[in-house]
């Protein structure tokens, strides 16, 4: 016998019934189909600005730092004064993402703009994200052809504009704009959540940063008003 | 992997005698079990998550079949691949033919228990593949060539010292030939040395915390980012999991995220949490190729239905060894297979024989720590009895042992003999004992007498102590 039918016949030959048809079947169905959320923490039932502001202490308490802009067009001298006050590299891997294709560079002429997924010798990465979760203080990266995911991960700083509208309470809500954008039961190839940067805690305890992933994680909150 | 369960006396011994060990170990109390219960106290919403996890794991158990059929149809649909495996040598097969076929020579590796119980490694590089684990803590007992003293903190066991020497050893044919001993540099040495294998793999393998029935995703939860370097460079994928990791929906991960990390670091969510559905698509610029679901059923299949089927809830946070005293006393690899502290001792004997780990159930002093913290509250404590009355019943515990408690129980069955027995007894070891009131010998138990003195008996039973004073109307 195949594997597969030997592990689900010792599955029901246990549970003591063969496989589920009929209504058993369309509950179940019904149930996945539905998505109901579970409890969810109330911490979150607040007014859109106050979550905004809640995103951003709960990210700066996981070494996250974050600046609030108040249009896209700050974006490159954001993102100058950052690697300046950090002495970073000023050769920036910038998603190919149409959302960023309007950042007026030519006010930063020292920063270098390169397009793409992440190579191995780029230090800092720019990025836009999908969502922003309150509770956390999360990101919600989806993957594409214009966000590709190696971007958040290979580059040892990670830039990321998100808009205060994109910023919503919970888990829970960044499902449902994945399923608004990509239909039900369907996920980008890869969807990240990203609380702060890379840490690991594995040489006796001691908390350090950036093990493999970004070491600093920089958040542009672009403040354009309320929810979408 | 190979079981040392038979010696856990011994090597019990020898841990409470090794100081690196209790220096280590003595640690886990004030660092996972204080930032627990600091992330569960600031949510008010975090025991009724606690039974609503426990109720939602087991209706999972009970349509395990339904939730597995319907994941497996969506990564098929998203393009992946589904490998069927009823035991550790077939999923070893599985892998290694995929490896075979992506012609691949080396092999990053995120964290993985369910690798562990295959020992992947040892087969991988029996073949000519180098296999090389990603997570710092790992790659430590990588070069170390040990196996995990904790589940969500492999090297715990190892100190700066000894990691400043191992990398000391190991790296120079990176070029790096200092010996250098400050954390941050450790780290760094690991990180740069590690960036090379990620981008050179052939093949990526990660293991799964959860994989989604709804959208056919497998999900990990890491730290340090490893795990997604590890999946999104090679051209190829492989999760490798269990069975009764899938979960129906998105939600129902989310209601298990919020507990998982807060359970296990105090986290109130871990940095990277990651959701993979199927191969690149066609128009994406990174990602790998190809996308393997490698499912791995040896043994769970027969905890369903079962007095143990609990034990299938677990979500390997490491709650209950963070908690256990035994645990911090003698540490991880005294149990002697993958899983240490409570949940080694209640699942072990399943996995590995009760033949071969009899003494786990034992190493326990009931203190219920264990199930107070579990977030899906497994019943520890009584799984861990089930097992020593298994171990009775089926003759696994030893004659004299069972002699023993063969006495006792004749005795115990007729109170008045009983009582009988205990009069007598309490007068011999008051007289034993003489003025100093203890007894630094005692037949039969040398074992337990070698290390303390026993205090004698007052003279009275208690029973004979309660008549008097019900009769004297106190």
């Amino acid at each position: 016998m195949p594997s597969r039918d030997r592990i689900f016949s010792r599955i029901r030959h246990n549970l003591g019934r063969g496989p589920l048809e009929g209504e058993a079947a369309q509950a179940l169905k019904a149930r996945i189909e539905g998505h109901a959320p579970n409890i969810v923490p109330k911490r979150t039932n607040i007014p859109h600005k106050e979550q905004v502001n809640l995103f951003q202490a709960k990210a700066e308490a996981l070494a996250a730092t974050v600046a609030r802009i108040s249009s896209f067009d700050d974006v490159p001298e954001a993102l100058r004064d950052y690697l300046t006050a950090h002495n970073l590299a000023t050769r920036i891997k910038m998603s190919p993402d149409k959302s960023l294709d309007s950042l007026p560079f030519d006010k930063t002429p020292m920063l270098e703009i390169k397009r793409g997924a992440a190579a191995p010798e780029d230090e800092v990465s720019l990025t836009p994200a999908f969502a922003g979760i309150a509770e956390t203080g999360t990101l919600c990266m989806a993957s594409s052809p214009e966000t590709p995911s190696t971007l958040n991960f290979l580059p040892e700083n990670h830039v990321v504009v998100i808009k205060a509208s994109q910023i919503t309470g919970t888990l829970e809500d960044s499902w449902e704009r994945l399923r608004k954008t990509y239909g039900a039961g369907n996920l980008p190839r890869t969807v990240n959540f990203i609380s702060g940067p890379s840490r690991t805690a594995d040489i006796e305890q001691t908390l350090i940063m950036g093990a493999h992933g970004p070491r600093r994680l920089h958040i542009l909150i672009v403040d354009d008003g309320p929810q979408d | 992997m190979q079981v040392t369960s038979r010696r856990f006396k011994d090597s019990a011994h020898e841990a409470l005698h090794d100081k690196d060990i209790q220096s280590a170990f003595s640690k886990v109390k004030g660092g996972f079990p204080v930032a627990r219960a600091k992330s569960a106290g600031e949510l008010p919403e975090f025991e009724d998550l606690r039974d609503q996890a426990r109720d939602l794991k087991n209706h999972i158990l009970e349509n395990l079949d339904y939730y597995l059929e319907y994941f497996e149809d969506q990564v098929l649909l998203q393009g992946g691949r589904v490998h069927w495996c009823s035991s550790y040598a077939e999923a070893r097969e599985v892998v290694l033919d995929i490896c075979r076929d992506a012609n691949a020579k080396t092999v990053t590796k995120g964290k993985s228990m369910i690798t562990e119980e295959m020992a992947l490694n040892e087969h991988l590089s029996a073949h000519g593949i180098e296999p090389i684990e990603t997570d710092l803590g790992e790659y430590i007992i990588q070069l170390a060539h040990e196996h995990p003293s904790h589940i969500i903190a492999p090297a715990l066991h190892k100190t700066k010292d000894q990691v400043t020497e191992l990398f000391h050893e190991n790296h120079g044919k990176y070029g790096f030939t200092e010996r250098i001993t400050d954390p941050q540099a450790l780290v760094n040495e690991a990180r740069s040395i590690l960036r090379d294998k990620y981008v050179n793999a052939d093949v990526g393998i990660t293991g799964a915390n959860f994989l989604i029935a709804e959208t056919g995703s497998t999900v990990i939860v890491t730290n340090e980012g490893n795990g997604d370097l590890t999946q999104s460079l090679p051209k190829t994928h492989i999760a490798v999991s269990s069975i009764e990791k899938v979960v129906p929906t998105l939600e129902d991960a989310s209601l298990f995220l919020r507990l998982l990390a807060r359970s296990a670091t105090g986290q109130e969510m871990s940095v990277y949490t990651t959701f993979s559905t199927g191969p690149k698509r066609m128009e994406d610029i990174d990602g790998p190729a190809n996308f393997h679901v490698v499912l791995v059923d040896s043994g769970r299949s027969d905890l369903l239905g079962s007095d143990k089927q609990d034990l299938l809830r677990c979500l390997k946070c490491g709650a209950c060894m963070n908690h256990c005293p035994v645990y911090q006393a003698v540490g991880g690899h005294t149990y002697g297979w993958v899983y240490p502290g409570p949940i080694g001792a209640a699942l072990n004997p399943h996995m590995v024989g009760l033949e071969e780990s009899r003494h786990l159930p034992n190493a326990s002093t009931f203190c219920g720590r264990c199930e107070e913290v579990c977030p899906v509250r497994i019943p520890l404590p009584k799984i861990m009895r089930h097992w020593r009355e298994q171990a009775f019943e089926t003759q696994v515990t030893p004659k004299p042992e069972r002699w023993g408690i063969g006495i006792w129980a004749f005795f115990a069955k007729r109170p008045k003999l009983y009582r009988l027995m205990t009069r007598v007894s309490a007068r011999a070891l008051k007289l034993m004992a003489g003025k100093k009131g203890v007894i630094r010998k005692l037949p039969l138990m040398k074992g337990w007498s070698s290390v303390r003195d026993f205090p004698a008996p007052e003279g009275t039973t208690f029973m004979d102590q309660w008549k008097k004073q019900q009769r004297e109307g106190k």
